[in-house]
Order: C-alpha cells, then sequence, then structure tokens
C-alpha cells in the first residue's frame, strides 16, 4: 500500500504512520512499546491476547490488529491501561500452572517479562485452576508443558504459515479452548526441531521446550536479563 | 498398665522445618522413650517423577531452604552420569567445587553464629529472650559483623557461580553454564585474607567452648557410633564435592573403603518405621542394632585421613589428639568439626581462586545417554545421595533420596533419649532450661527438617503430657 504518511498521537507523543500500519507497527517504529503477547515479528496477526488494547479516540481497540488513522488520538501508557493488561497477564498465570524458579524460559519468557513490566506483585486475586497436563516428551528434539501454556497461537501461525505444517491447532471452545498438537502426541506428528514453530522466538512462554538445552544459558545472560520486555523499542527512541 | 506420661516439644525450634519432640515417662518419671519425629519431603521423590532430566537440579533445590545447593549439586552430578559424562571439563568441575565450598562456608557460619553461638556463648540453660543472634550481636558487635560478613562472602560465591544466591542454574547435566571473570575473582581474592583470619578466629571460640566445658561437652549428649562420608580417592583427604564411600566404626576400624558410591545400595539398608516418615538408614553388614552410623562435619573428621589445606590439617590434627587418633563422638564437638571446615572452605577458595581453569571456557562435556544416575556429595550437614532413573523420552521416573537428616536419624534419637535421661529422669518440674537441652542435642546435629520455617531469635515451645491413653494429663508452654 502506498500513500502519504500521517500523523496521529499516542499518549500526547505524535507519530507518523504510512498508510495499512497498524497502530502497534508505527508505535514500534516510533520507539513505543505497547505490550504484546501474541504478536510477534514474522506471523500475521491475531488479536487474540488483548495484551495491547488501547483506548483510540475513546474506543477500545487491539493494537496488533487495528490500523493507524490521521489524528487518531491514542491512549496507551497510563494507569487504566496497563491496569486491565495486568489483570489480563494474571489471569494467564492463575489458569496456568507456572512455577518460574524451576522453569527453564525464566528470564526468556515472555509472560514473566510482561509480569515484571506490569508490577504484577500480588498474584493472589483470582483463584488457581491448577491444571495439571502431562508433559509430552514423546518427540526425540522438542518437549510440550501445556501447563505453560497461554493459548496465544503463535505456534499455530508459524506452523501453518511459515512450515507449511499443521503440527498444532486449537481444540475446544470458549474458556475450554486450548492449544493441541495434531495427533496421538509431538512424535505422532511431523514437527521437526529445524521448525520455526519450534524456535525459542516463537513460542512466548515454557510451553515449547527444545530438549536438553534447558539452562544452559546462565542468569545474567538471558534476555530479560538485560532489561523489561520492550526495552529494544524504547531505545530507538533515545 | 503402668501409667506413662508423654512430653513433647514443638516445634523444635531454630532448627529448620519441622520437628516434634515426645518423650515417654514412666510412672516413676523416668524416660521410657524419647523420639525425633520430622515431617519430611518424601513427596518429592513424586513431584519429581515425569520432569525432564536437565530440569532436576534446579527442581530439587527447592527442597531446602539453607542448602539448596548441595542438592543442586548432587542432582546435577546424578545428571552427569545420566548424559554419560564421568569427567567434567576441569572449569565445570572447579566451577561447581568453588560453588559448593561457598555454600558450605556460608551455610557452617549461619549454623554457629546464628543458631548455635546463643547457646555456647549464654549457657544453655539461660533464659530464652537471651539465647539468640540479636543478644551475640549485642554483646559481642564485632563477632556479630563478622558473621554477617563470613556468610556475605560464601553468599556471594554461590552467586558468581550459579548466578544467584539462593536457587540458581550454575550447575547443569555435564557441566556448568558459567565461568568466573577476572573482577569478580580479583574482588573475592582482595577478601580471602581477611575470611581466613576470621575463620580462624571462629575455629578458636569453637575450639576454646569444647576444650574449656570438657566434661560437660562429653558428656552432653555423647554416645559412640559408626561415621560414615565421601572421602578423597586415593589418599582418604577430606573432599566435600567427590570422592569414594568410608565408614569407620566406633574405635576408628574401617567398616567400607573406597567404595564406589554407585554402590551405595549395596552396603547401606533404608529401614522404615510407623512412627515416622523418615527412614533409618543402616550399614547392611552390621544389621539395624550395631549399622546405623553419623554424617556431618564430625563424621567427616572422623573418616578423613586428613585435610588437604595446611590450616585445617592442623586444626584436624588438635582435634584428633583429643582422642587420640580414635573417632570422636561427642555431639557437641561437631561445632568445632564444623568451624575446621570453614577453615578449610576458605583455604580451598583462595586455592581456586588462583587456578586458571576457572576462566576456561570449555564448559560442558557430552556423552553416551544411560538411564540411571547417582550423584553424592557432602553437604554441609553431612552425606547426601541422590539417585535417579531417567526413561529414553528423558523423563524421571525414579528419584531416591538419602539427606543428612536420614542419616543422622538414629543417631538423633539416641542423641534426645540419652540427653533426655540424664536431665528430665526422675524430676516431676519440666523447666524450660532442662527441655533445651534436648534442643541442643538435636540443633548439635544441623538436622534439616523438611522446608526451611526460619525460627531466628523465636522460642515458641510447647510442652504436653499425656498419660498412656494419649489423654492430656498436663501442658506447658511459651510462646516468645
Ligand atoms: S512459562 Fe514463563 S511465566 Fe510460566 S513458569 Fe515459565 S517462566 Fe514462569
Ligand atoms: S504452545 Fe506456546 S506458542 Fe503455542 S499457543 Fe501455547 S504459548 Fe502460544
Ligand atoms: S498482541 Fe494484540 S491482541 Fe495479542
Amino acid at each position: 500500500m502506498t500513500g502519504e504518511s500521517f500523523v496521529f498521537h499516542i499518549d500526547g507523543v505524535a507519530v507518523t504512520a504510512k498508510p495499512g500500519q497498524t497502530i502497534m507497527e508505527a508505535a514500534d517504529a516510533a520507539g513505543i512499546y505497547i505490550p504484546r503477547l501474541c504478536d510477534v515479528e514474522g506471523l500475521r496477526h491475531q488479536g487474540g491476547c488483548r495484551v495491547c488494547t488501547v483506548k483510540a479516540d475513546g474506543r477500545s481497540v487491539s493494537a496488533c490488529t487495528q490500523p493507524a488513522a490521521p489524528d487518531l488520538k491514542v491512549e496507551n501508557d497510563t494507569p487504566a491501561r496497563n491496569r486491565v493488561r495486568r489483570d489480563l497477564v494474571e489471569m494467564l498465570f492463575h489458569e496456568g500452572n507456572h512455577l518460574c524458579p524451576i522453569c527453564e524460559k525464566s528470564g526468556n519468557c515472555e509472560l514473566q517479562a510482561m509480569a515484571y513490566r506490569l508490577e504484577m506483585t500480588v498474584a493472589t486475586r483470582f483463584p488457581y485452576l491448577e491444571p495439571c497436563r502431562e508433559l509430552d516428551a514423546s518427540h526425540p528434539d522438542i518437549a510440550l508443558d501445556t501447563n505453560r501454556c497461554i493459548s496465544c497461537g503463535r505456534c499455530i501461525r508459524a506452523s501453518q504459515d511459515v512450515d507449511g505444517k499443521g503440527v498444532f491447532g486449537y481444540v475446544g471452545r470458549g474458556i475450554h479452548r486450548r492449544v493441541a498438537v495434531n495427533g496421538a502426541d509431538l512424535a505422532h506428528t511431523d514437527a521437526a526441531v529445524t521448525d520455526h514453530a519450534m524456535s525459542a522466538a516463537v513460542c512466548p512462554v515454557g510451553c515449547i521446550i527444545r530438549k536438553d538445552e534447558g539452562f544452559r544459558v546462565p542468569i545474567g545472560s538471558r534476555h530479560f536479563d538485560h532489561g523489561l520486555i520492550g526495552h529494544e523499542i524504547e531505545e530507538k527512541r533515545e | 498398665m503402668s501409667e506413662t506420661r508423654l512430653i513433647e516439644i514443638s516445634p523444635v525450634t531454630r532448627v529448620e522445618g519441622h520437628g516434634k519432640v515426645t518423650i515417654h515417662l514412666d510412672e516413676n518419671n523416668n524416660v521410657d522413650e524419647a523420639r525425633l519425629h520430622i515431617v519430611e519431603f518424601r513427596g518429592f521423590e513424586r513431584f519429581i517423577r515425569g520432569r525432564l532430566l536437565w530440569e532436576v537440579p534446579v527442581i530439587v533445590q527447592r527442597l531446602c531452604g539453607i542448602c539448596p545447593v548441595s542438592h543442586h549439586l548432587a542432582a546435577a552430578k546424578a545428571m552427569d552420569q545420566i548424559v554419560g559424562v564421568d569427567v567434567l571439563p576441569p572449569t565445570a568441575e572447579k566451577m561447581r567445587r568453588l560453588m559448593h565450598y561457598g555454600q558450605v562456608m556460608q551455610s557452617h557460619v549461619l549454623h554457629f553464629f546464628h543458631l548455635s553461638a546463643p547457646d555456647l556463648l549464654f549457657g544453655f540453660g539461660a533464659p530464652a529472650e537471651k539465647r539468640n543472634i540479636f543478644e551475640v550481636i549485642r554483646e559481642n558487635p564485632e563477632l556479630g559483623l563478622r558473621a554477617v560478613l563470613m556468610r556475605k562472602f560464601g553468599q556471594e560465591i554461590i552467586e558468581a557461580t550459579a548466578g544467584k544466591k539462593i536457587h540458581g542454574t550454575g550447575a547443569i547435566p555435564g557441566g556448568i553454564n558459567r565461568n568466573l571473570d577476572i573482577a569478580t575473582r580479583d574482588r573475592f581474592l582482595a577478601q580471602v585474607d581477611q575470611m581466613t583470619g576470621w575463620a580462624l578466629d571462629a575455629l578458636g571460640i569453637a575450639r576454646d567452648y569444647v576444650l574449656g566445658h570438657l566434661e560437660m561437652v562429653e558428656g552432653f549428649g555423647t554416645f559412640p557410633s559408626n561415621h560414615m562420608s565421601l572421602v578423597r580417592e586415593g589418599d582418604g583427604a577430606l573432599d566435600l564435592y567427590h570422592g569414594r564411600m568410608r565408614a569407620v566404626d566406633r574405635g576408628g576400624a574401617p567398616i567400607f573403603d573406597m567404595l564406589d558410591y554407585n554402590d551405595y545400595h549395596k552396603v547401606l539398608v533404608e529401614d522404615v518405621r510407623s512412627w515416622s516418615y523418615m527412614k533409618f538408614p543402616f550399614i547392611r553388614d552390621l544389621g539395624p542394632e550395631y549399622g546405623w552410623y553419623r554424617v556431618g562435619p564430625l563424621a567427616r573428621m572422623n573418616t578423613a585421613s586428613h585435610i588437604d589445606t595446611p590450616l585445617a590439617n592442623a586444626a584436624h590434627r588438635e582435634l584428633q589428639a583429643l582422642t587420640g587418633g580414635r573417632p570422636n563422638h561427642t555431639t557437641l564437638a561437631n561445632h568445632w568439626a564444623r568451624m575446621i571446615e570453614v577453615v578449610h572452605c576458605v583455604e580451598k577458595i583462595r586455592e581456586l581462586l588462583h587456578d586458571p581453569d576457572l576462566q576456561g571456557t570449555d564448559l560442558r562435556a557430552e556423552g553416551e545417554r544411560r538411564y540411571e544416575g547417582i550423584g553424592v556429595i557432602e553437604a554441609p550437614r553431612g552425606n547426601l545421595i541422590h539417585h535417579y532413573k531417567v526413561d529414553e523420552r528423558d523423563q524421571v521416573t525414579y528419584c531416591n533420596l538419602i539427606v543428612s537428616t536420614t542419616h543422622n536419624n538414629e543417631g538423633m534419637n539416641r542423641a534426645v533419649k540419652n540427653v533426655a535421661v540424664q536431665h528430665l529422669s526422675g524430676q516431676a518440674l519440666i523447666t524450660e532450661g532442662m527441655l533445651n537441652h534436648v534442643e541442643v542435642a538435636i540443633r548439635a546435629y544441623d538436622p534439616c527438617l523438611s522446608c526451611a520455617t526460619h525460627a531466628l531469635g523465636q522460642m515458641p515451645l510447647q510442652i504436653e503430657i499425656y498419660d498412656a491413653e494419649h489423654r492430656l494429663v498436663d501442658r506447658a508452654g511459651q510462646c516468645m
């Protein structure tokens, strides 16, 4: 899509956008971070997790799917927005079974990092659902611990759109909707450790695990040891 | 039916976790039975099943709030075997050793200053409000400060090797995930002389206490037993990280020696008793009556042929001289032994800091997968055994842990009974000072009674007396 660039505002800051860009894409380019979990570079937008919800001219929209528009007034980094985001993240913790201190994704986990960024300090407002799902270690190179899955669908999109496979899919409806493998277990799918879907960048949490790699990166060198989630985007602004 | 009274001391304060002492008295107020009840973590061995092998060294640290590193390293050693690695790259082994010496040092210092010093400095019969670390610091501010700084030194070594002061991730199957940078090394080197001096001073306090109260110390919960630990392969020197198993009898004669720890189950039997969740291990050949043994700092002083660092070795010789080179069975001499080990750890830390291997970059080895692994280490509180089976999917299918408190189970029970007989029998009035003697005997073993509920400076104490039908007939308690 071509056309004239235009300006809109996020939290009072003027942001230049090209036609067709989402609010999030324009914000990223301008060095403004909008929290997100289901959206990731290289995969099509899904608009599922709602962590990126902003107010655009007073309306709640997901920044990862909503196109930017001239003169739009976007409210992003405000106490009210962040409170809603924190509630969402908190609910993800309560829905799954997250024991960060023993999880190999700790320090590289987007959910954990989001909790830190949003200052989620009290974790007991909602009842823990405490699922107890079997670990799927059937595949020689990959393991799945779905107790930590946040149903972001990134693996589904990566497998379908990038790998041209269909290793993952949603099962169930509504609150029971979950991500599952299309087979008896992972060993009975055509999953390969070289799939994009299995790369560390796709699963934001410690659900898709590449075997034998856990804890090899020392504390201090893990991704989020170097700064809050979103800091790379925010540093572009300085 | 003769009437039996039951006295309960619960919880045992200033030990880690939950414990309860019951003392059964007969109709003449003589001690009939004394038992230490421990809530232990059998559940953990279940929890770990199904987890992935490389997660185990990290998960097991949750077992203990005060010596997580010991579990971390014992599990990592077991997982080394599973990933087919028998010899680690030097950098990995030395980083792990550094971590371990830091851990033993900080744990012993904590135990000595926070948990034992109040008793040693103020006496076991002193009022409860006096017997705590805050009073120690108030009366000896310099000593209190050293305790804090020595512990900090140990913890910072752990942080530098494991990434965090507690619950880090340093050891991985087949190696370690980091080396030591020069700046950090130099920071430690700058402190190590000071630490050596303070360690020697602390050793002096412990030694002088034992020598100065010899009669009391020797009569306090002392009884002969077998002793067991790892010793260094070949020369039998003290080795806290790795070695072969050695057990000596009460006279110092070997029961087994240079045993490959992969064969631990050939020499040790884990006995079960109806009233306790915790097992009672004993040496197979000697049977349950004579085969129980003690582990820990004093046991190590009794098994080790010598110590390979000069200052600790001299101190070891002095301790040995007290019993003419035969095993020392004095429960309270554990404090002395513990401080010898602190000196040893600091000497070892110094040696390692000067070793360029710590800056090496070959951190991990690989080998052919196996399905069973055993890791044994000398934890601060004594021998620690981790045993796992892992299936071809990398999931744990079996786990057996023998922690030092379990090894010492029989010994602690005997110590409690011994003290109870001496101090309680025939007396109708139960004073706090007397009951504290029982606690002191337990604390000398430094038991780690499941998860850490830390009651520093607190003294909740409850005594309950039951008759033979378990009816409560009397209760005395205080909670400060
Ligand atoms: S997936 Fe993330 S949030 Fe969940 S336990 Fe692991 S590190 Fe914690
Ligand atoms: S497995 Fe990971 S990527 Fe897939 S839906 Fe769950 S959290 Fe998202
Ligand atoms: S990132 Fe926009 S909805 Fe998930």
